[in-house]
């Protein structure tokens, strides 16, 4: 279980989030949708304390870590939570000095101190699983946008984290590129991968969460079941948004 | 011109000696310990306590503001005025790596800054440590793009030892000079001598090609068409 409770986070004056809790059950996704600036993709990087919350808390699994004002967690605290998930980024950012099998090989190698091969033999088994084993030994700059999203898929995975965070994970994809990458989190969805993803493609939203939380301006507008939230919103503000998201689709990318 | 080539000829070897046992081993020591303060410097600016890194600052500013020439008089000539004597030998090295120092912070300061933020937070979602992220991560990205600056570095450096003869180091040059002293052929030899120093630049130009290269064989860089 990962719980966020009352995440506040400010940058000098701003206040990016306004005291968010959250929680996600084991075992399903979450889908963290809203207008750009409402604060979504920071929650996110709050859960693996790429942003150190102003104040609050977080919790996955048994690890806990309360958060004050001022006050520096220690190195040793934030990697205990870090090590208890994998993140995909909106632009990959795979290493580019390493081949694909490498990239996914790199934490097991470099964090957990795992012999070469073994390492090695894990990694083909991921890409195998996302459909990139035939990639193995490809530079990054050589593969597909799509291509490399599903590798750096692979490389979260490798260190069998709690939580998958994907932040933006389709959005430098065009449809097609990007109905792979869904493809594969669909899968990893099914197989009860616990997710938590920070989105503005209702394609992928819809297919895969089962929660949705609705932000915006910093605080928690709704949040629900996802087919409820995207059919039958509550908040006026949400069914303003989830029209906007359908229009989009509608026009442009299919839903 | 026969008396030409055999003064040159019969030059060659103490020339060639001169390069051998002082510019090489100069300009390689040189080199290896600047670039080790420059990579320290670097990392003590961008991610040091301000007043260390303040300090950098002012050591960057005071070697790259003054000529070599003068520092090099400075550290033979005037430390012993405070106690401090040194043989030529060491107080060139002193000066140079002092130099290279100050000028290859700036380099590698750049190229670490250069490498996107997003390959940070990449190796620390893998659960890697700061130094770990820097090794292998960052800075194997920024290398390929230090390689044409420092080359430039190491090139000048090979070309600047040559001011060492200035406060007696019998270097490439300053072998050259005692031969015109009795030969009275000043013209042969230091074409003779820039010949030389020209050969070894040349050396670190292959070696920058072939570095480049392997460093950027990962391939996204646009490449020198010769």
């Amino acid at each position: 279980m990962i719980r966020l409770s009352n995440i506040e986070k400010r940058f000098g004056d701003l206040t990016v989030l306004k005291g968010v809790s959250v929680t996600v059950a084991e075992g399903r996704v979450t889908a963290l949708i809203g207008p750009s600036g409402g604060g979504k993709s920071t929650l996110l990087r709050c859960i693996n304390l790429l942003e150190i919350p102003t104040s609050g808390s977080v919790r996955i699994g048994e690890e806990e870590l309360a958060f004050q004002p001022g006050g520096k967690p220690a190195w040793k605290d934030i990697q205990r939570l870090r090590g208890q998930t994998g993140m995909v980024f909106q632009n990959f950012q795979l290493f580019p000095h390493r081949t694909a099998v490498e990239n996914v090989m790199e934490g097991l190698v470099t964090v957990q101190k795992w012999p070469a091969e073994k390492a090695r033999e894990r990694a083909m088994a991921l890409l195998h699983k996302v459909g990139m084993a035939h990639k193995a030994d490809a530079w990054p700059a050589t593969l597909s946008g799509g291509q490399q999203q599903r590798v750096a898929i692979a490389r979260a995975l490798a260190p069998s984290p709690r939580v998958l965070l994907c932040d933006e994970p389709t959005s430098a994809l065009d449809p097609e590129l990007s109905g792979e990458v869904v493809e594969v989190l669909g899968t990893l969805a099914a197989e009860g991968t616990t997710m938590v993803m920070a989105t503005h493609d209702l394609r992928l939203a819809s297919r895969i969460a089962h929660e949705v939380v609705f932000l915006d301006g910093g605080e928690v507008v709704e949040t629900g079941p996802s087919r409820k939230l995207f059919t039958h919103p509550e908040r006026e503000r949400t069914q303003r948004f989830i029209a906007t998201l359908t229009q989009q689709g509608q026009q442009g990318e299919g839903v | 011109m026969l008396h030409w080539l055999t003064l040159m000829a019969d030059s060659l070897p103490s020339l060639l000696w001169a390069a051998l046992v002082f510019t090489v081993p100069l300009t390689l020591a040189s080199f290896a310990l600047g670039l080790t303060v420059g990579l320290v410097a670097a990392v003590v600016r961008l991610f040091g306590p301000a007043p260390l890194a303040a300090i950098v600052r002012f050591y960057v500013w005071i070697i790259r503001g003054t000529p070599l020439l003068v520092q090099l008089f400075l550290i033979f000539y005037g430390l012993p005025s405070a106690g401090i004597v040194l043989d030529a030998f060491p107080a060139a090295l002193i000066g140079f790596t002092l130099n290279v120092g100050a000028y290859t912070s700036e380099i590698i300061r750049a190229v670490i800054g250069s490498v996107p933020k997003g390959q940070w937070e990449a190796a620390y979602s893998i659960g890697m440590s700061w130094s770990q992220a820097m090794r292998r991560t960052i800075l194997p990205q920024a290398a390929r793009v230090a390689v044409p600056p420092l080359s430039n570095t190491f090139i000048s450096l090979v070309k600047d030892t040559s001011l060492a003869a200035a406060i007696t180091v019998p270097e490439l040059f300053q072998a050259a000079q005692r031969i015109v002293a009795t030969s009275y052929e000043p013209l042969i030899l230091y074409v003779e001598a820039a010949l030389i120093y020209l050969a070894l630049s040349s050396v670190l130009s292959a070696l920058q090609v072939r570095l480049e290269r392997r460093l950027g064989q990962y391939g996204g860089f646009l490449e020198a068409k010769s």
